[in-house]
């Protein structure tokens, strides 16, 4: 059973590629790593699974349909989600309201009724609204519930990335170098979230660098070299694989 | 070829090289800051109004254009430290906002020194045309052409092999590497803002005794190079000049051919249709938004 | 109801309070008449500030729509005898479906290639009306009869003002539901990432689509009412020059304010009557005034000043 296939996918930047024949799977329910020198292809790949990137090549498969064609929005309403490596907070909004946007799939998103604030659209908002303030508390943000995203710390963003993708409802989350920029008890704190959120049913898949991080969550580790796969296994498996520790942990042992 | 389609293509190159002319404006600036200066097409009518007013004035020809040439400069620099600088960091619309407010403060300027009417400045060599196959060319469309294909040889040699081109150069390529590299970026933007006034000024006086000059002369030639910058992909000095080119052909030939009512429509029209299958322009290539 | 005193119904009161309270303040006709032209303005101001303000994008054509609406009034009602609320209603409709076809290519475009993709769509629009003189009078431009409705014939300052005025608080009042929305987040979310606003499933072009239909749709309307109240229209109303003077409006009161772009529109709209006094400096004065505004109070005047007052009384209480 899996929940995301990705066969033969390629993307080229003009002449040079970025991401090479690459095959993998992704079974329900698990916290995935993909790990690789920088330039490996790792922000790409989640830019193609994604949708903000279109493939040169391949098909991406997702809960069983094919999602190579749909456009970005699609795929989130199939149960895709995900933060970015270089933080898209919509800074004109309020931390909750951006919160309320990843809602914005199960709110009444259409013209007329909220034109006329019908009464429907008011409680779901209210509903939802409560359930944002919730996610936030979750994360760790309840003393920013009523803040400005644009008056909040880098950690505090970081965090409310997070729960906008969660808000979403998503069946996979993907999250882009979430450790990146956070202090060691900040990590930790990460970590544990991260199990808490794959315990509630979504799989997650993590683009890292802190090592710390990737061995301690993942049950399962993709490594990428040049936008190929050089390695795919359990962390054991990667940590005593002759290539992986050849080609990234030899020359980048500062990881470990 | 026929006489006509000769006499308009003549029309169109002369009407199009000065289209380049303002459209490198907007791209040299929009290279060094980001910013797109509405008040470019006011370069243009600066200097022409200056020129004649000092030939008017009595002052030697060459000596009038030079000023008001050198007037424009001046006050594309003044326009710089005065309302772009203080406004650094400011929002697309807002500094679009800036430029558009000094537009109509330096119209309002020339109509209070200059006055309304229209004034024609005496063409360079004379008005006997040169008949080429049939079709007339005036001496001061030579001028025209001449002049601008000496500007663009100048400038590729000014950006490929003296300092300061390099350092334009290089502020389009990379603000802040360029910064860290020890490169005076605020040197740049002056200098970026005094060779588009200087362009524009030289457009300016160029094309007075073709157009006459008057007050609201920059507004459209202003648009029409934005036009043309934005054809040819914005912040592309070869583009701008192609652009140019394009507009001014197009319109000559519609005049021309089809309906000289709707020539000023030709140039929107044009753009409107590239912009929708090439959303970079003619030479922009696609960018890849980075997330 | 304690809905009553959240900002936005705080906000609409206060604006209904000034737009019935300054018929006692209004000495003549004159005063009126700058008044009519401050709420006609406001109301195109308040549908383009969702453009600009909210939803990030950018105008500099939206006097063509401006004056197909107006335009539509006029040879409706004037040269086929249509009731001028059908007339305004057609130009609507057509402005609406014009807008909605041309915006799919457009707003495909970002920043500076928007910027002249709509100023190229007023122009040519301009252009049209201008030279389709047998439709449109041409540059000389064309009379509208007054608007009749119901039995009745808006006629006379005191009615035009009080029709204006409605139209004014009905248009600020529905754009603040929309804000407050999921429609209204979706917008700001486009402009704060589209990226990220599509990946949390908002599909960017059909709410950018949407807000310039809504936009261009709010801007017939408000020129079929200035057609009507005027009598007598010319392609200027079409010209880039009021474009721009309509960004201007909203960006001065402040982009995503709602009542900044009230305050935007009553500010150009009155500065110019002021500086007649200054007679030739009149744009020398106006441009200038431009330009220092932006420069120094960026945000515009009503974020501004609110920012202001936030921090004296939080000083204050301190």
């Amino acid at each position: 059973m899996t929940l995301l296939r990705v066969e033969h996918l390629s993307k080229s930047f003009g002449p040079s590629s970025a991401i090479e024949n690459l095959s993998f799977a992704i079974s329900p329910g698990t916290i995935h790593s993909i790990i690789g020198p920088n330039g490996a292809g790792k922000t790409t790949l989640f830019n193609l699974i994604s949708g903000l990137y279109r493939p040169t090549s391949g098909t991406i498969w997702f809960d069983d349909a094919d999602i190579t064609a749909l456009p970005p929005h699609r795929r989130a309403r199939c149960g895709l989600s995900r933060t970015f490596q270089n933080l898209q907070v919509f800074l004109n909004l309020s931390a909750l309201d951006n919160v309320m946007v990843g809602y914005h799939l199960a709110c009444d998103g259409r013209f007329l009724p909220s034109l006329l604030r019908l009464p429907s659209v008011v409680r779901r908002d209210r509903d939802y609204r409560e359930q944002a303030v919730a996610l936030m508390r979750f994360v760790g943000l309840e003393a920013f519930v009523d803040a400005a995203a644009d008056a909040m710390p880098y950690g505090a963003l970081k965090r409310l990335e997070l729960a906008r993708a969660l808000a979403v409802q998503p069946k996979m989350l993907l999250l882009d170098e979430p450790a990146a920029g956070l202090n060691p008890k900040e990590t930790a704190e990460l970590d544990f979230l991260i199990q808490q959120i794959a315990a509630q049913g979504i799989t997650v898949v993590l683009v890292e660098h802190d090592m710390r991080l990737v061995w301690s969550v993942s049950n399962h580790i993709l490594v990428l070299d040049h936008g190929r796969k050089l390695a795919e296994g359990t962390g054991w498996e990667i940590r005593h694989n002759e290539d992986v520790v050849a080609a990234y942990l030899g020359e980048g042992g500062r990881h470990r | 070829m026929s006489a006509d389609f000769l006499q308009f293509l003549f029309s169109g190159i002369t009407q199009g090289a000065c289209y380049a002319l303002v459209g490198l404006g907007f791209s040299i600036i929009y290279n060094a800051s980001q910013v797109i200066n509405f008040a470019q097409g006011e370069f243009v009518m600066i200097a022409g109004m200056a020129a004649v007013a000092l030939i008017d004035a009595g002052a030697p020809f060459v000596l009038a254009l030079a000023a008001g040439v050198a007037l424009t400069v001046v006050v594309g620099v003044a326009l710089e430290k005065f309302a772009i600088e203080p406004a650094r960091n400011a929002s697309v619309v807002t500094l679009i906002i800036i430029t558009i407010g000094a537009s109509i403060f330096l119209r309002g300027a020339a109509e209070l020194l200059g006055g309304r009417g229209f004034r024609s400045m005496p063409a360079f060599s004379g008005n006997e045309p040169i008949v080429i196959g049939g079709a007339a060319l005036l001496p001061q469309s030579l001028w025209v052409l001449g002049v601008t294909v000496v500007i663009i040889f100048a400038l590729g040699r000014f950006f490929n092999s003296t300092m300061h081109g390099k350092a334009m150069l290089a502020t389009a390529y990379n603000p802040v590497m360029a910064q860290l590299m020890g490169i005076n970026t605020r040197l740049v933007l002056s200098l970026s803002f005094a060779l588009a006034a200087l362009l524009g000024g030289i457009a300016g006086v160029l094309i007075a005794p073709l157009s006459l000059t008057y007050s609201t002369v920059g507004v459209m030639l202003g648009l029409k190079g934005f036009c043309a910058a934005i054809l040819g992909g914005l912040g592309k000095p070869m583009g701008a000049i192609a652009g140019g080119l394009l507009v001014g052909v197009s319109e000559a030939m519609t005049a021309g051919y089809l309906s000289s009512a709707y020539k000023d429509a030709v140039a929107f029209v044009i753009i409107l249709v590239v912009l929708v299958v090439l959303p970079g322009g003619l030479f922009g290539g696609r960018s890849v938004e980075r997330v | 109801m304690a809905s009553l005193w959240q900002p936005r119904t705080g906000g609409l009161l206060a604006l209904a309070g000034v737009v019935a309270g300054l018929p006692l303040i209004l000495p003549n006709a004159f005063y009126y008449d700058v008044a009519i032209l401050v709420g006609i303005n406001a109301t195109v101001c308040v549908g383009l500030n969702l453009l600009i303000g909210y939803a990030g994008q950018i105008s500099l054509g939206h006097a063509g729509f401006f004056a197909l609406g107006a335009y539509a009034s006029a040879i409706l009602t004037g040269d086929h005898g249509w009731p001028p609320l059908a007339a305004l209603a057609a130009g609507a409709v057509g402005v609406g479906v014009l807008s909605f076809v041309l915006a799919q290519p457009i707003l495909k475009l970002k920043g500076h290639y928007l910027a002249m993709g709509t100023l190229g769509l007023g122009i040519i629009i301009s252009i049209v009306l201008n030279q389709e003189a047998g439709l449109t009078g041409g540059p000389d431009g064309m009379p509208v009869p007054s608007l009749r409705a119901l039995g009745h014939t808006v006629a006379g300052e005191h009615a035009w003002y009080a029709l204006v005025g409605l139209v004014l608080i009905v248009s600020v009042w529905l754009t603040l539901n929309l804000i407050d929305s999921p429609v209204g987040r979706a917008l700001q979310a486009v402009h704060g990432s589209e990226s990220a606003a599509a990946l949390t499933g908002v599909d960017v072009i059909r709410y950018k689509v949407l807000v310039f239909v809504v936009s261009a749709v709010l801007a017939s309307l408000a020129g079929s009412l200035f057609a009507h109240y005027a009598g007598f229209i010319t392609p200027a109303e079409a010209s880039f020059a009021r474009s721009i003077e309509l960004v201007t409006m909203v960006v001065l009161g402040g982009m995503a304010s709602t009542f900044g772009a009230v305050v935007g529109a009553a500010v150009l709209t009155i500065l110019p009557q002021a500086l007649t006094a200054f007679q030739d400096f009149k744009m020398l004065v106006f441009g200038a005034v431009l330009m220092g505004t932006m420069i120094f109070l960026r945000k515009g005047l009503v974020p501004t000043l609110a920012g202001l007052i936030r921090n004296r009384m939080r000083s204050g209480r301190a």
